[in-house]
């Protein structure tokens, strides 16, 4: 990680919440991390861990009765006029629908995800809606605007970009929709992309190509990505710096060789051992991670993951919120195991309890 | 997109003509017919009538004839343009009806409007503050228009603009412009007159219209497509109208042909009671005196604008929703 320069994004113990009639969620609970200029930070975690959701909130799209009610969204954005000034907006603070979170939509921040099959119109051509996103941000007139389309699509490897302006959504197949909501999200230059598991929908070699188009694309740019995904083979090949979630918490947080090759956090380990292995003897089965995600309005106390943790310690991990630790390198864990303190209070609660007894 | 409309035209004019032999069958299944039914009004007068004045009559109207050839003898008027003759007015069911069935178009296009001048903001609003006070209150108004019998509806309004407002609203003209020609006078009068049946035959409608807009818009907000629109920096208000309020309009487009005979055949009780001149009591009045070329002209246009208003809707269809535009 560099340090020189402060990083494009920075995410401070976020908290975004649902409050449905069934009770609150936590979707996201005190998340930290921070995303670089270039660089590509992978989020992985099972379905439901919060990954969407911290990536709604970095837009502030969350879709009722989902709430921000914590943490700070710094955004570092270099001026316009040429300047190297930087203006840090707190994103969290703005305004819903008002004038300057819309500027940041999609001219600082642009967002690519899972279901290329829906999130286009399905009765507005793809030029009228990449124009559109053009033109929000952009003085341009039509012909200008329909040009920049033209060079887009181009751009993320369209072929015939200019009759497929005229087409509508499902005149298309899914890789290229993929390609052209890539192209969409990247309308005005945006500083960050956000790609929510922007391959899960398409076939494995569609994935490979749209994944090499973004890398692509970043280094021409130099744009940062952030990207979510639960295929950690994803991962190792595209990020710098991953963040692992498990509901709604970061659990462990490092470069993309820490996680890899040193992973602390037993919920990592399990993840990295349940990738299915070529040099692995056949007719083995292929470890799991027992049981599955808790119930959102049933969350366990002490450490989320200590119901289906492997080195699960009784009367710590059940009872205790564990602490975020950091290594000398910068990793950053969430687990007792390398808590000495926690493992010391829960002595002197033991003692203490030998002692009232006798 | 040619071969669709032509295909649509053609399906509505093989319609047309099932339609014309349904409704003649129709008003041919009661017992008995006119020359029955003018005979018991006469006896019950006190003119008695011999069989040979009824065989006359019947051989005069040809009720004598099968069926097919009735239908025939019918169809072959109707194609020239000549609806018949009503037994019971004595006069061309063209004089009977004319105006009449202008008029009816203009109320039936008048609750159309007002449906959709109310149904489509109210509809958009209770979906995008789904759960707010005011979708609960739209809701309740919305369930309250369905269920209030029309002419009910009608006998309230009435009686408050008789006792609040102190006016007449009965009728689409004053008095004074009742039997003169047409003039500007009288169209404004008429315009005037408009609001009352517009209101008391769209609200059903609209009631409807705001449930079912409410429905397809909250199944339309959910959408990825939507979450897009707002990621790339769009205002909330131009989004929801650009994008899911504009997928969420298909079903209405459709429905738009079956609300036009609706509002007409679910207006009699309302005309009587507003004592509007439209067919309505006029199509009453003839099934009950079995004057079959009468009630048969009313059904069989019945079923014509029903025809006509869901080709309109197939057309409005192909404005909306480019996907068929690109079909064949």
């Amino acid at each position: 990680m560099s340090t020189e320069e402060a990083p494009l994004l920075s995410v401070k113990d976020l908290q975004t919440h649902f409050f449905t009639d069934e009770g609150l969620v936590r979707a996201v609970d005190g998340v930290t991390f921070d995303i670089h200029r270039g660089k590509t930070l992978g989020v992985v975690g099972e379905s439901g861990c919060g990954k969407s959701v911290t990536a709604r909130s970095l837009m502030r799209i969350i879709d009722r009765p989902g709430k921000i009610v914590g943490g700070s969204i710094m955004l570092r954005k270099p001026r316009n006029d040429g300047s190297n000034q930087i203006d840090e907006i707190e994103i969290g603070e703005l305004t819903d629908d008002g004038r300057e979170i819309r500027s940041i939509r999609g001219e600082s921040i642009g967002l690519v995800f899972q279901e290329p099959m829906t999130s286009f119109s399905p009765v507005h051509t793809i030029g009228n809606q990449i124009i559109e996103a053009i033109q929000l941000h952009r003085p341009l007139d039509d012909r200008a605007a329909r040009n920049r389309a033209t060079e887009l699509l181009t751009m993320v490897g369209v072929s015939r970009p200019e009759e497929r302006l005229d087409e509508l959504p499902f005149q298309m197949s899914g890789g290229l929709r993929q390609r052209a909501m890539i192209a969409m999200a990247l309308a005005c230059e945006p500083d960050l992309l956000i790609a929510d598991e922007p391959t899960t929908a398409l076939d494995v070699t569609t994935q490979s190509q749209i994944l090499e188009l973004l890398q692509d694309l970043q280094e021409e740019n130099g744009m940062a990505v952030m990207l979510i995904t639960h295929n950690l083979g994803v991962i190792a090949e595209m990020a710098d710096d991953v963040v692992v979630m498990y509901l709604g918490q970061v659990a462990e947080k490092g470069t993309v060789d820490e996680i890899f090759y040193a992973p602390k956090h037993p919920y990592t380990k399990a993840l990295l051992q349940s990738i299915p292995n070529i040099y692995q003897p056949s007719r083995v089965e292929l470890p799991t991670i027992s049981g599955s995600i808790p119930h959102p309005y049933n969350r366990p106390a002490g450490c989320p993951f200590h119901p289906r943790c492997p080195e699960f310690m009784p009367g710590t991990c059940d009872v205790h919120v564990p602490e975020t630790l950091v290594s000398p390198t910068g990793q950053h864990v969430r687990c007792f195991l390398y808590t000495e303190g926690a493992v010391r209070i829960d002595r002197e609660e033991a003692t203490a309890g030998k002692d009232a007894s006798q | 997109m040619l071969g669709y409309i032509i295909r649509r035209a053609l399906f509505s004019l093989v319609t047309i003509f099932l339609v014309s032999i349904l409704s003649f069958a129709i008003i041919q299944l009661p017992p008995g017919d006119y020359v029955d039914s003018y005979i018991a009004q006469l006896q019950a007068s006190g003119t008695p009538v011999s069989t040979s004045e009824a065989e006359n009559l019947r051989a005069r109207y040809g009720l004598d004839e099968p069926f097919a050839v009735q239908y025939g003898l019918w169809m072959r008027q109707v194609l020239r343009g000549n609806l018949g003759t009503s037994m019971q007015w004595q006069r061309p069911v063209r004089e009977v009806i004319g105006d009449r069935l202008a008029l009816t178009m203009v109320v039936s296009v008048a609750a159309l409007v007002f449906t959709w001048m109310i149904a489509l903001p109210i509809g958009i609003f209770s979906a995008v503050r789904q759960y707010s006070v005011a979708d609960y209150i739209a809701t309740t108004i919305g369930f309250m228009g369905l269920a209030v019998p029309n002419f009910l509806f009608a006998l309230v309004v009435m009686y408050i603009g008789w006792s609040v407002f102190g006016l007449n609203v009965g009728g689409l003209f004053s008095a004074e412009y009742e039997l003169q020609g047409w003039s500007f006078g009288k169209f404004l009068n008429l315009l005037s007159h408009l609001p009352v049946p517009a209101i008391v035959l769209g609200t059903a409608a609209t009631a409807q219209g705001i449930r079912v807009l409410r429905n397809n818009l909250l199944d339309e907000l959910r959408k990825p497509y939507v979450v897009t629109a707002r990621a790339k920096g769009l205002s909330e208000t131009r989004l929801i109208l650009k994008y899911p309020v504009r997928v969420a309009l298909n079903p209405l487009a459709s429905t738009i042909g079956y609300m036009l005979p609706f509002i007409v055949s679910g207006s009699v009780i309302v005309s009587i009671v507003l004592s509007l001149p439209t067919v309505g009591p006029v199509l009453l009045t003839s099934l009950q005196s079995q004057d079959m070329f009468l009630a048969g002209a009313i059904v069989l246009l019945l079923g014509v604008m029903t025809i006509i208003g869901t080709f309109l809707s197939d057309m409005l269809l192909l404005l909306i929703d480019p996907r068929i535009r690109m079909e064949d």
